[in-house]
C-alpha cells in the first residue's frame, strides 16, 4: 500500500507517452518510463492538470460511478455551484436541482447557502485570530496538499473552518436520518464535483479525520443525462425559481467570490497554481503581512475551471458573475441569518475536526553531509546535460533528470545528447575489429565489451 | 571559508542593483537546495527570510551584490558583499524602529526595504560592516547543530 492516496490514475493501454502530462505537472510528479507515464506519489498534488491535457484520456480521474447511489437508502446530490454555470443562462439552479432528483437522487441540496453560512463564519474567524496573517482558505483541496508539501511553514494560516461540501453533507446526514428514521450510514450524501481533487479530500482528508461526503461524481459525467432529464421540467417563474438561491454562496465557484463576501480591507483572491506560488513564496517571506485574507484555487477562475467542467471556463465565469447581477438586480436576499451563524459558531460547529501536518518531500539523503554531495553531484551532471529539457529520458526537465540520477532513479545514459558518444566508442571498437581480422582472440573480448555497451543503450 | 571541499556546497548568486522583476530569485533559490538537502524546514524558513531582506537590499539600494551560500553539515554562511552607498550609521540602521520606515516602500509594493533587523532576527549570528561610499558587507549564520544556538 503506498502512503498517499491519489484521485489520478494512468490507463497504461490507452497511454503512449505523449509527454503532455509530462510538461504541464506543476510539481514535476511525472516520469515516462518504458513509453508510459508513471505518478511520483509523494510529489503529486492532485491538481488535475494531467487530467486536462492529455489527449488521449489515459490519465483517469477516480471519481464514482452513478451505480454507487444503490449501496444506500436515501441519496442526496450536493453539486459544487460550479454545476450552476455550465447551463444556459436560462437554465437557473432550481431546475438543475429537480434535474438531478429525476436521475434518481431522492434528494437534490443547493450548496449556495452553506457557502453564505460558511462566509460568515471565516469572517468570524478572521475577526477573533491574532496569529501570523494572511490566512488561507481551505476550499481547495490541492491548495493545501500543496502547503503541506511545498510550504509546510504556512500550515496554521490555513482556517480550519469545514468548506461548505463537508458541513452540508455533515447536517444533511443528520436530518434525514431523523427525519426518515435512518442510520447516518444509510444515506448516501454525492458531491458533484468540478475537479478531482475532490475525491481525495474524501478518500483521505489532509487533516486526517473523516469526510462526511460518501462519493463524489464528476460533472463533466452527469452533464449528458442532467441536460436530457431537465427537458421535460417546466420552468418555473422567473422570479420564484431565483428566490432560493444565496447570493453569497452562489460566487464560491470562481475565484474572489469568498472576497467579495468578506468585509476586508486587504484580501487576494488568486487562481492557477503558477500565480500560486508566487504568492506563497512572498507570504513565505513576510513580504504579505498587511493581506489578511487569501483565497486561492488550483484551476484557473477557480471551481468554473475544473478539470471535469465541461463550460469554457470563461464563459462559465461569465455565467456566474450575470448570475449574481441578476440576484442584486431583482433584490433576492436569500441569506443565512448571521446571529443564527454567530451562535453555532461559539458552538465550534463550523470548525474542522483533525489537524493538518506537513508532508515535506524527501530529501535527497537522510544524513545532510551524504545530501550535500548528492546536490554537488547532481549540479555537476546537470552541467553536462544539454539544458534544452526534451523529455526524451523521460523526465520533464534535465535538472529533475539530474536529480534521478543522483537518486538513483535513472541513468546518464538515458539522455540521448549521450547516445552519440557512445555509438562513437562503439564504432571505433568495430574499425578496431574489421583492421584486425588476424587476432581472434583480441576480437571476441572487444565483440563482448561492445555487446556489452549496446545493452547500456537500452 | 577554509574548509576541505568535500563537505561544503558554495553557491553564488548575482544580484543587479535596481532590479526588480528578478528581485527573490536567489532566495528562492536557497530556499528549493535548503529543502532538497532536508534542512529543518524552520531553518529554511529562517534563511530565506534572511536572504530575501539581504537581496532585497542590493536590490533597492546598491549598484550590485554578490550572495554567497556555503553550507556544512554544521553551518549554514550566507554572506552579502554588495558595492553601494554604504551605511553611514549602523547602529542607527539596526534600530527596529528604522525599518518603520520602509513599511511604505512595502506598501508600495517595493519589497523589504531595510530589513537589516529582521536579518538579525532570524539568523544565530550577524555581522556587519560597511564603508560610507563603498559598500556593506553582511555575514549571516544559521546553526545546524541544534544544540548550539545563539
Amino acid at each position: 500500500m503506498s502512503q498517499y492516496f491519489h484521485s489520478i490514475r494512468i490507463d497504461t493501454e490507452k497511454c503512449n507517452g505523449r509527454m503532455k502530462c509530462l510538461r504541464v505537472c506543476p510539481t514535476q510528479a511525472i516520469r515516462i518510463r518504458n513509453g508510459k507515464a508513471t505518478i511520483i506519489e509523494e510529489k503529486c498534488i492532485d491538481c488535475g492538470e494531467c487530467i486536462t491535457v492529455c489527449p488521449h484520456d489515459a490519465i483517469i480521474p477516480l471519481t464514482d460511478p452513478f451505480g454507487e447511489l444503490t449501496k444506500f437508502r436515501h441519496t442526496v446530490a450536493i453539486p459544487s455551484p460550479a454545476l450552476y454555470a455550465q447551463f444556459g443562462r436560462e437554465i437557473l439552479p432550481e431546475k438543475i436541482l429537480s434535474g438531478m432528483k429525476k436521475l434518481g437522487f431522492d434528494d437534490a441540496f443547493d450548496l449556495a447557502l452553506t457557502c453564505g453560512e460558511v462566509s460568515f463564519a471565516i469572517q468570524e474567524y478572521l475577526r477573533e485570530y491574532k496569529g501570523p496573517k494572511p490566512l488561507i482558505s481551505l476550499v481547495c483541496p490541492t491548495v493545501v496538499r500543496l502547503i503541506q508539501v511545498k510550504y509546510p511553514a504556512l500550515i496554521d494560516q490555513i482556517i480550519p473552518i469545514e468548506p461548505p461540501r463537508e458541513l452540508a453533507a455533515r447536517e444533511i446526514k443528520k436530518k434525514k436520518s431523523k427525519q426518515l428514521k435512518l442510520k447516518e450510514k444509510e444515506i448516501g450524501t454525492f458531491y458533484l464535483t468540478p475537479c478531482p481533487v475532490k475525491m481525495i479530500s474524501i478518500k483521505q482528508p489532509a487533516e486526517k479525520g473523516k469526510s462526511f461526503l460518501d462519493g463524489a461524481i464528476s460533472i463533466s459525467d452527469i452533464y449528458g443525462p442532467l441536460l436530457s432529464a431537465m427537458e421535460g421540467i417546466e420552468k418555473g417563474s422567473y422570479r420564484l425559481a431565483l428566490e432560493n438561491i444565496c447570493i453569497l454562496g452562489v460566487g464560491w465557484a470562481m475565484v474572489g467570490g469568498i472576497c467579495r463576501t468578506l468585509r476586508l480591507k486587504n484580501s487576494l483572491a488568486v487562481s492557477g497554481l503558477g500565480e500560486i506560488l508566487k504568492v506563497f513564496d512572498d507570504i513565505e517571506r513576510g513580504k504579505l503581512r498587511n493581506i489578511d485574507f487569501i483565497e486561492a484555487y488550483s484551476c484557473t477562475q477557480g471551481c468554473v475551471g475544473g478539470s471535469l467542467t465541461v463550460e469554457n471556463v470563461y464563459v462559465s465565469y461569465n455565467k456566474i458573475l450575470k448570475l449574481i447581477e441578476t440576484l442584486e438586480y431583482e433584490q433576492i436576499k436569500a441569506c443565512p441569518d448571521i446571529r443564527e451563524v454567530r451562535k453555532l459558531y461559539s458552538q465550534k460547529y463550523f470548525f474542522i475536526k483533525g489537524k493538518f501536518e506537513p508532508r515535506p518531500l524527501k530529501p535527497l539523503d537522510k544524513d545532510i553531509a551524504q545530501a550535500i554531495k548528492k546536490r554537488k553531484e547532481k549540479e555537476d551532471i546537470y552541467k553536462s546535460l544539454p539544458k534544452i529539457d526534451c523529455g526524451a529520458c523521460g523526465a520533464p526537465t534535465c535538472l529533475t533528470f539530474a536529480e534521478d540520477i543522483v537518486r538513483g532513479d535513472a541513468e546518464l545514459t538515458g539522455c540521448i545528447f549521450n547516445f552519440p558518444k557512445i555509438f562513437k566508442e562503439i564504432s571505433q571498437e568495430f574499425s578496431e575489429l574489421l583492421n584486425k581480422p588476424a587476432s581472434l582472440s583480441q576480437s571476441m573480448s572487444s565483440a563482448k565489451k561492445t555487446s556489452e555497451k549496446g545493452k547500456a543503450i537500452k | 571559508m577554509t574548509m576541505s571541499d568535500e563537505n561544503v556546497l558554495s553557491q553564488n548568486f548575482e544580484i543587479i542593483g535596481g532590479d526588480f522583476s528578478n528581485a527573490g530569485k536567489a532566495s528562492t533559490s536557497i530556499k528549493e537546495i535548503l529543502q532538497e538537502i532536508g534542512i529543518d524546514y524552520s531553518i529554511t524558513v529562517r534563511t530565506s527570510i534572511a536572504a530575501y531582506e539581504a537581496e532585497m537590499n542590493v536590490v533597492m539600494y546598491a549598484r550590485r551584490g554578490a550572495l554567497t551560500l556555503n553550507i556544512t553539515p554544521e553551518k549554514l554562511h550566507l554572506k552579502l558583499e554588495d558595492e553601494g552607498p554604504g551605511i553611514e550609521n549602523i547602529d542607527m540602521a539596526m534600530q527596529e524602529g528604522f525599518s518603520t520606515a520602509t513599511d511604505e516602500m512595502r506598501e508600495m509594493g517595493f519589497g523589504a526595504g531595510m530589513g537589516l533587523p529582521n536579518i538579525k532576527k532570524n539568523a544565530d549570528k550577524f555581522e556587519i560592516s560597511s564603508t560610507p561610499g563603498k559598500g556593506t558587507s553582511l555575514d549571516i549564520i544559521f546553526c545546524l547543530n541544534k544544540t548550539e544556538k545563539k
